[in-house]
């Protein structure tokens, strides 16, 4: 097997027995870039010569003797919506597509102390703003286990990449499910984490109340090692928790006895693919052999969390899309005669439909005539859907449920922006009540991935870890890699 | 309650957008799509619910004022479209105004 279809952990021990030095690592990585790249379109840029200094200097330590960091040397994939002190970062958007980002993000910060190796810039929708990564500036990124269909969205280039063995492990981004939809797209595994749990200073804002950074990786190991890496209390953002983080290893083992596990039956109804309904009801089935307790539980406000979703996230986007302007950064259109046509035309020419459209939703939610009608409201429901949780979290640890209602769609499948929002409909709510949820693969369907969720508690990562790493280990889906050229799985 | 097409470039001009007539009827249609299916919530009686805008358990967060280290000045303009002896240069700010 090539190295590439290695988990980032089993690269980490092969790196520390000097089996590989991880400049040979790197360039392995480069070469399956330049290799399947034409055909996935993962990444918006390159960040070779960074990655091979990063990589000689770990190998200089590992020649030195000293000990490195469980992610040292490793190649990984950021979002482009991360900042990387002296990198381009895009958001695949034209309105940033000449921003070079003056400082690091509190996780690249991090990630650097690890001495992680960063390999390049991954592909998104513009913003984070879509669901299947067709909304990028740039390019499509195709899904490795199915080139005619997209990688799901709105980190479809990190999870496309890990599934390609273009990098070990990636970052990626989830506001309403970016980052568990693509893992589920892709058969791979995606954390989002507890809002508050990683700093998001330096990611680009969408919907500040609900964007939250988190790993995809191969396997549940790498997701807890990223973490591990990543999580914390940082000063530059007030909305991070001011409590030290676990070691979220120490939930790897494979045991689930006497865990209860609530299966909401609102996740099991109306636009749910009856073959992903088939593969998830059988890994829950699965984790009641290992040992879990299954109950049926209810939460009812599943409905309405959509609707609440796309009065909410836009609303907050409009308000954090506003500072791009054409002034202190970024494009600017040409040839204008004051300050406000200049405004306008630039970010008319800079941001693409989707944006354009959820910044207008935003604006007019926003308005006087509309406030209470719309946004007030939808934040009232929130409270409905967060007690949902709270009361179903005093029965049971972990949730079982669908990622995404269905296997990933062809590229272009989706013109109609109301279908591709439901496209969300499971990981929303996770969103809304701050919640960690992941994605790991529990089966195929017409050779594409289907993904679990596994939703726990607030700061309750440790429970989603060990029932996610119990069921994987007894599973071993993620053993599969991806049939890069279209071969069925 | 349909959102017309008056109102859409009025909402675009708050947002210091615009919309060409092309996309317009297009774009009038995806935004009553969208407003109608959250028109759901009004089905629920929201009367005595809280709302929530986030879920952290904080309130404000203090901190000491002590000055940390900022971007310099070359640092903070490195990405401006125009630049003018160590500002950010542009449109001036009134027609017929001097420059």
């Amino acid at each position: 097997m090539s190295l590439c279809n290695l988990p980032a952990h089993e690269l980490g021990k092969k790196l520390r027995a000097k089996e590989v030095s991880s400049v040979e690592l790197t360039k392995e990585f480069l070469n399956r870039i330049a290799e399947v790249e034409p055909k996935i379109g993962a990444f918006v840029t390159l960040c070779e010569q960074a990655a091979l200094e990063t990589a000689a200097l770990v190998d200089a330590k590992i020649a030195r003797g000293e000990t490195i960091a469980p992610l040292a040397g490793i190649p990984g994939a950021i979002k482009d919506i991360l900042c990387i002190k002296g990198v381009k970062t895009t958001c695949s958007s034209r309105i940033l597509d000449n921003f070079i980002a003056p400082y690091d993000a509190t996780v690249i910060a991090k990630l650097k102390q690890n001495d992680a190796v960063f390999i390049g810039k991954a592909n998104m929708d513009e913003f984070a703003m879509g669901s299947t990564t067709e909304t990028s500036y740039f390019k499509k990124t195709r899904n490795p286990w199915a080139p005619d269909c997209t990688p799901g969205g709105s980190s479809g280039g990190s999870a496309a990449g890990v599934a390609a063995g273009e990098a070990a492990w990636s970052l990626g981004s989830d506001t309403g499910g970016s980052i568990r939809q693509p893992a589920a797209f892709t058969g791979t595994v995606g954390l989002k984490p507890t809002y508050g749990r990683v700093s998001r200073y330096g990611c680009v804002a969408f919907a500040s109340s609900l964007d939250q950074v988190g790993p995809i990786a191969r396997d549940v190991t790498d997701c807890a090692l990223v973490l591990n890496a990543i999580s914390g209390h940082c000063e530059h953002d007030s909305t991070s928790y001011n409590l030290a983080a676990p070691d979220f290893t120490k939930a790897l083992h494979p045991d689930i006895k006497g865990v209860k596990i609530g299966v909401p039956k609102e996740y099991f109804g109306e636009g749910l693919d009856k073959a992903v309904e088939e593969k998830v009801r059988g890994a829950i089935r699965h984790l009641s052999e290992l040992g879990a307790e299954i109950v049926d539980v209810s939460l009812p406000h599943t409905e309405y969390a959509v609707a609440t979703y796309y009065i909410i996230a836009p609303a907050e986007a409009s308000a954090n899309l506003a500072r791009f302007d054409g002034v202190k950064y970024g494009y600017r259109a040409p040839g204008c005669r004051n300050l406000i046509e200049m405004t306008v035309k630039t970010r008319t020419q800079g941001f693409g439909n989707e944006v354009k459209r959820r910044i207008m939703l935003g604006t007019y939610v926003l308005s006087s005539g509309y406030y209470d009608a719309y946004y007030n409201k939808a934040m009232k429901v929130r409270t409905l859907i967060i007690e949902d949780f709270k009361k179903v979290f005093g029965k049971v640890d972990v949730l079982a449920c669908p990622t995404a209602p269905t296997t990933a769609l062809p590229l272009g499948a989706m013109l109609d922006p109301l279908s591709i929002y439901m496209l969300d409909v499971y990981t929303i709510p996770v969103n809304m009540a701050g919640l960690p949820g992941i994605s790991i693969p529990c089966g195929f369907s017409g050779g594409k991935p289907v993904g679990l969720q596994l939703i726990g508690r607030a700061l309750d990562e440790m429970s989603v870890l060990r029932a996610a790493y119990t069921y994987e280990q007894s599973a071993g889906f993620h053993k599969m890699a991806a049939p890069i050229g279209g071969a069925s799985a | 309650m349909k959102v017309s097409a008056q109102e859409v470039q009025y909402i675009a001009r708050l947002a210091r957008l615009e919309i060409p007539e092309e996309n317009l009827e297009l774009f009038v249609r995806q935004f009553n799509d969208i407003l109608g299916y959250a028109g759901m919530l009004g089905k629920l009686d929201t009367e005595n619910v809280e709302p929530t805008a986030q879920v952290l358990p904080y309130g404000n967060v203090m901190r000491e004022d002590v000055a940390g280290t900022p971007l310099t000045q070359e640092e903070a303009l490195a990405n401006a479209p125009e630049r003018f002896r160590g500002g950010y240069l542009v449109a001036r700010v009134m027609e017929g105004g001097g420059a």
